[in-house]
């Protein structure tokens, strides 16, 4: 033992000999039920928005540039493969957004029971699905 | 994994007391979950100022940011965000990095990059709106 974290990893059997201590199963042991897909999800999408605040960088800082470096950066957005980017991080946006309001019932000590958080990671995937849609909606008939 | 063995000379209660917190975790914890709060509202009004801009130009932008209060919300939405922002791509370094001296690095970086893109978003809303 090297590690103030293995304290617990070694004890000693009723004969006195050292010994690990068993370890429970791992991620890959457990079926993955919709609680752990949006557990990992809540955390992919944070990635996500923290690559997506690049883009509102830097057109933020274009449109302070000047004209030419905004209508740059206003055009990629617009570009096939901006769309995409920008479909990708609405998708993440609301996704993190209803995620994180489940996230904080929990911190106040609601939704625990299986029930439960089994309809709330389901009404989580059909706020996110709804919303998408309506903001795109709205977005492509303003634009 | 290895053969059990200790080669170090501390008792159990103690090697598990050393393994305790570093006294600033709640106030990480509770900022992460306030600016989630606040997100909320601030994102709302950003989805529909995005809705409102699709397709603006430099001008309409320009004269969009010269309200206070646009530049107000959005230097709040920038702080708040690449906070939490911080904060949370902190909990993952900290989940998934053992090694010392690349966690100590990536915890540095990130907070450095955080700083920064937030500093360029602020001067640049104050830049575009003043």
């Amino acid at each position: 033992m090297r590690d103030v974290r293995d304290a617990l990893m070694v004890a000693r059997n009723t004969d006195g000999k050292l010994v690990n201590r068993p370890l429970s199963p791992h991620l890959q042991i457990y079926r993955w039920p919709i609680s752990m897909a949006l557990s990992i999800l809540h955390r992919a999408t944070g990635i996500a928005l923290g690559v997506g605040t690049l883009l509102l960088t830097w057109w933020l800082v274009a449109a302070a540039t000047s004209p030419q470096a905004f209508d740059a950066a206003q055009g990629f957005i617009g570009s096939p493969i901006g769309l995409l980017l920008l479909f990708g991080w609405s998708v993440a946006l609301i996704f993190h957004f209803f995620s994180g309001i489940r996230h904080l019932a929990w911190d106040l000590g609601y939704g625990f029971e299986a029930p439960h958080y089994d309809n709330s990671g389901k009404a989580v995937l059909i706020a996110t699905a709804v919303a998408v849609v309506l903001v795109w909606a709205v977005g492509l008939s303003v634009w | 994994m290895a053969n059990p063995h200790i080669d170090i000379y501390r008792s159990p209660l103690g090697r598990a007391r050393g393994a305790g917190a570093a006294k600033h975790g709640v106030g990480e914890w509770l900022a992460a979950r306030i600016e989630a709060v606040a997100l909320v509202p601030l994102t709302i009004w950003f989805i529909f100022s995005v809705i409102h801009l699709s397709g603006a130009s430099h001008a309409q932008v320009v004269a969009w940011m010269q309200s206070p209060w646009t530049m107000a919300l959005m230097i709040a939405l920038v702080g708040t965000m690449f906070h939490h922002l911080q904060l949370g791509l902190q909990n993952v370094i900290e989940d998934y990095i053992h090694d010392d001296h690349i966690k100590w690095a990536s915890l540095v970086a990130n907070k450095a990059v955080c700083v920064l893109l937030a500093l360029a978003c602020i001067v640049s809303v104050l830049k575009i709106g003043l």
